[in-house]
């Protein structure tokens, strides 16, 4: 009998290791060197860097850009985790009920939600006619075009991400243990707290931690449904090329951006063993 | 308690699926302005879609990017994912990590680099261009899906077929794609979507004779809350919807099969 099929498998990786390399991280490179290390000098550069970071506009996107994701990141989270835990423990048709309404969003298009947010939550939308004919309010609610609207917005779109991340890492807790617990005479809040809680806390760390990578790059949403003052730090990166055609303030803002999100990543890689999918 | 989370993952799942499912319903109203309840439904909105020359330039754009996309990434994310999965090789987590980056990376980044790469090489407009920029993102899913369907894919029988003296491409055409085929057609589905929905890329990418759904969506959403949009919108979820039809039936499928 042979063996496993030896090395030679990994000629099948070069095709995608070189559209990949072509793409994506060759169009990186050329950006991040040409903009800021052949296109100004050299010794212009830490001023620059200084000026861009330090500058009124990049100051208030970044408290902007911050609040907005870890608010998103806390809601989603509180709102994913009962959802998730439904869905470890629950199956057939209530699983598959919950399911579907969790993934029909999740593969339905960012732009589209968005949309359809800000159909519900303008002055005239949907939530202020229900609201209006119900007599709950005298006049329309400012809902959109400010930054309720980006987080009401950002929590649905995100909030399948969490819910799945934590449903993955729920569904490999034993549930016998939390019998367990409640017949050694824990309460079932004393048993959550004690048993289910710690062990879901690799969940809770993933889930937040990608909410919060894509939250902090985020664009489509904040663009749509905040208001003029409500500028992200993405936003600002669109501003710079699209208005100012300012190449060189785009790069740092996009490097800022990068960096924080690796940053991210490479918790994330550390926490939840990439791997692990590949032996799942 | 069990009353309580009942309650509560009921209204969250309506909050999840209503806004999807109002959005369909304006796209058949009869009415000039959005109103819910709509007074009339009428297809008078999806006729102004697929009526309009530029919606339906929009339209084939957006197809063309996406079959492109679709190619391109599933074919070497078919090898990627075998490599990934049978290899015996080190550095397999750093080329994993390193293949989903392209999702990890915040894609307004992404976007413009490849629009500063795109207008040097003047290929700002290019459906092609655009494609395989899609590809990249697109990649990452496909992988995801190849690695779980190859791993139920028994390396007994690629053995077999190797000792009997098959060769090596002949196995994996004879042996792999039939065994590991509803991953594949599955991670080409969902490869064809994240491209047909992707916005922030075409928007950088395309230019007015080659701008997709979402970005003349997105041009549209700047000007007017029009109900043309919610017609679009409708078709767009269609296609999501069809998508993750054939997927359940596929999975189905290869359960009984």
């Amino acid at each position: 009998m042979r063996g496993a099929p030896p090395d030679r498998s990994v000629l099948l990786l070069l095709p995608a290791l070189l559209i990949l390399a072509l793409i994506f991280l060759l169009p990186l490179l050329w950006f991040f060197v040409r903009t800021l290390l052949v296109e100004i000098e050299p010794a212009k550069l830490p001023a620059l860097f200084a000026s861009v970071l330090s500058s009124r506009p990049m100051r208030i996107a970044l408290v902007t850009t911050l609040w907005i994701s870890l608010v998103v990141t806390a809601v989603t989270l509180m709102l994913g985790y009962p959802l998730a835990y439904y869905l470890a423990s629950r199956s057939g048709i209530r699983f598959s009920l919950v399911i579907f309404c969790v993934i029909v969003p999740y593969f339905t298009s960012i732009i589209v939600r968005t949309y359809a947010w800000m159909v519900l939550l303008g002055r005239n939308g949907v939530v202020n006619q229900l609201l209006l004919g119900a007599g709950l309010v005298a006049r329309p609610l400012p809902l959109l075009y400010n930054l309720l609207g980006v987080v009401i917005g950002m929590t649905y779109v995100l909030l399948p991400y969490m819910v799945l991340t934590l449903y993955a890492a729920m569904k490999g807790i034993d549930p016998s243990l939390l019998r367990a617990a409640r017949g050694l005479g824990a309460g079932r809040f004393y048993a959550f707290r004690r048993v289910y809680l710690p062990l879901s806390l690799h969940g809770i760390v993933s889930g937040s931690l990608i909410v919060l990578i894509v939250s902090i790059g985020f664009f489509i949403t904040p663009a749509l449904m905040g208001g003029a003052g409500d500028v992200t730090v993405a936003m600002l990166v669109e501003r710079a090329i699209e208005i100012l055609i300012d190449w060189p303030s785009a790069a740092i803002m996009s490097l800022v951006l990068l960096a924080a999100t690796l940053v991210l990543y490479a918790l994330y890689g550390r926490l939840t063993d990439v791997r692990a999918m590949l032996e799942a | 308690m069990r009353p309580a989370l009942s309650t509560f993952v009921a209204l969250l799942c309506l909050v999840l699926i209503l806004p999807i499912g109002i959005v369909i319903v304006l796209a058949f109203s009869g009415g000039t302005f959005l109103k819910f309840p709509p007074d009339s439904y009428s297809l008078r909105w999806f006729i102004a879609f697929l009526g309009d020359e530029r919606w339906r330039a929009s339209l084939w754009s957006s197809l063309e990017i996406a079959v492109i996309a679709c190619a391109v990434a599933t074919l070497t994310g078919f090898g990627a994912s075998y490599a990934l999965v049978r290899g015996s090789f080190r550095l397999k987590k750093l080329v994993l990590s390193l293949s989903l980056l392209p999702i990890i990376a915040p894609t307004i980044v992404t976007s413009i680099a490849m629009y500063y790469v795109a207008a040097r090489l003047h290929l700002v407009g290019s459906l092609v261009w655009v494609g395989l920029c899609h590809a990249v993102i697109a990649l990452p899913v496909v992988l995801l899906i190849l690695i779980a369907a190859l791993q139920s894919v028994d390396p007994d029988l690629e053995r077999a077929a190797l000792s009997l003296g098959c060769g090596r491409l002949r196995m994996l055409r004879k042996v792999v794609v039939p065994l590991a085929l509803h991953g594949i057609v599955s991670a080409a589905l969902f490869a064809f979507l994240t491209s047909f929905d992707e916005l922030v890329i075409a928007l950088f990418l395309t230019d007015a004779s080659t701008q997709t759904l979402p970005v003349r969506i997105w041009n549209s959403l700047h000007l007017e809350v029009e109900p043309t949009i919610a017609a679009v919108s409708a078709f767009l979820i269609g296609v999501t919807g069809l998508v993750l039809a054939l997927d359940a039936l596929l999975r189905r499928r290869a359960r009984v099969g």
